[in-house]
């Protein structure tokens, strides 16, 4: 007799098996779906986040509060005799200053007569917070306390300090998750500042922990370009905004085909250490039209 | 109905300390992995269905947050936790190492997926490097986390099941 069919008087249950087999086909159509259309984004997404967000706020304030306070009590001393040293620098400073602010009065002339920009000063930005990580060891990715309530939307880049982290690959109501720079199957095209050679960054899971990415195919025929020399973000990328600072490069060797390079950069942001972050509100695609 | 209300809780406290709580943590960058521990204990204390759903919206909850397709984690937790069901017949309470073994087999077996699919595909073919850097120091520290957590969670399954007699009785 089939353990499908039921017997009179007992309550029906569907044996693991059947279940099994149901639920996998459903997952596989679930994941033929999300890779082809984002249909599930929205109520899913929604759902979870109203779920999970909350105490995940929470989690994270309570921790950084906590960690802020041990801080304090372990510095409280150190930083009575760094007040004293800071003092005396603070005199010598404000010389230095009064030196510098004629200089940069000097420069903003300059500038406007060269009619540069500021490196990337004109971005509108908004600040976020980190309240999750990854919950695996593979990949480095995060999500961030803001979402479509304030703004953001997919492919917008994130930064933190100076640096480029990632950029914004899903967007909940109140969150939004962010893949970094340095994750495995991330690529950004990139260019040496000093020559405007075009190089590709990617991540490695390798050199995570020793805080180093990987960047290839730089062209440099006339051997210009040097170990600490800058890599920003390129013109040409379709998800990053140009000269955005990805970080700096360690070392470098020629490919065995003799024409391009390759070796390892130092990313600008610090990825361990990570707490806050800086979200662009302008996106690649819509700043040309 | 409480069962289901529980382990419901479970799956999202476990989740929450997975991702906020356990990064800070963290030893050289590796977390332990308590939705796995969540999910085999499930699957050998209250058999393959059991192990099953739990498995599903452990990964599902993954999937949402941080995967890039939903259903690829909940699909690997799903026949972890089904797989673990199928030892229930030789689990007894008192005996903890089978538990751990399991635990342990099962973190093992989702990273050696993972790595599969997701690494040895896209041509990173070193091995020995994620197999000493990421699996063995995640399943070693799994383990110690279980060592906590596995207890805790079979004093609630039986304080649970002891309470379901009670008003079982009760009703009768």
């Amino acid at each position: 007799m089939s353990p499908i069919i039921r017997r009179k008087g007992e309550k029906f249950t569907l044996p693991s098996k059947y279940l099994l087999l149901i639920i996998t086909i459903l997952c596989i159509c679930l994941m033929v779906v999300t890779f082809t259309t984002d249909l599930f984004e929205g109520p899913v997404s929604a759902v979870a986040g109203y779920v999970t967000v909350p105490f995940q706020n929470g989690i994270t304030e309570v921790g950084s509060w906590l960690s802020d306070k041990s801080d304090e009590l372990a510095q409280i001393r150190m930083l009575l005799e760094e007040n004293q040293e800071l003092r005396r620098q603070v005199d010598e400073l404000t010389i230095e200053n009064t030196i510098l602010q004629q200089e940069k009065y000097e420069l903003n002339n300059l500038r406007e007569l060269y009619k540069l920009d500021a490196e990337y000063a004109g971005y509108e930005k908004v600040g976020a917070r980190i309240i999750g990580w990854d919950g695996g060891n593979w990949f480095h990715s995060f999500t961030i306390n803001k979402g479509e309530e304030d703004g953001l939307e997919v492919d917008m880049n994130v930064m933190a300090g100076s640096g480029l982290v990632g950029r914004i690959v899903s967007v909940g109501k109140n969150w939004s998750k962010v893949t970094s720079i340095i994750n495995d199957n991330s690529n950004v095209s990139g260019m040496v500042l000093s020559t405007s050679d075009n190089l590709i960054v990617s991540g490695d899971l390798e050199l995570m922990n020793e805080g180093l990415i990987r960047f290839e195919q730089l062209v440099d025929s006339d051997n210009q370009v040097a170990a600490g020399d800058k890599i920003v973000t390129s013109n040409i990328s379709d998800k990053y905004l140009p000269g955005i600072l990805i970080g700096y490069i360690s070392t470098m060797e020629m490919d065995s085909n003799n024409l391009t390079k390759s070796g390892y950069a130092t990313p600008a942001v610090d990825f361990q250490h990570l707490e806050e972050v800086l979200v662009i509100l302008e996106k690649k695609q819509s700043l040309e039209d | 109905m409480i069962r289901k209300f529980l382990i419901g809780i479970l799956i999202l406290v476990c989740f929450l300390l997975q991702c906020t709580v356990f990064h800070t943590l963290s030893f050289g960058g590796i977390k332990p992995n308590l939705l796995m521990i969540l999910t085999a204990s499930y699957g050998f204390m209250g058999g393959r269905k059991s192990g099953l759903l739990t498995g599903l919206f452990s990964g599902l909850l993954l999937d949402i947050f941080f995967g890039e397709a939903i259903g690829f984690n909940a699909l690997i937790y799903m026949y972890i936790g089904y797989i673990n069901g199928s030892f229930r017949k030789i689990f007894f309470p008192e005996d903890v190492k089978l538990p751990l073994g399991l635990i342990a087999a099962s973190d093992l077996t989702f990273n050696i997926i993972n790595y599969c699919l997701l690494f040895l595909l896209r041509s990173r073919f070193h091995i020995g490097f994620y197999l000493f850097h990421i699996m063995i120091p995640e399943v070693v520290y799994t383990i110690g986390i279980s060592l906590i957590l596995y207890p805790l969670i079979l004093r609630i399954d039986q304080k649970l099941a002891a309470h379901e007699k009670r008003s079982e009785k009760k009703f009768v």
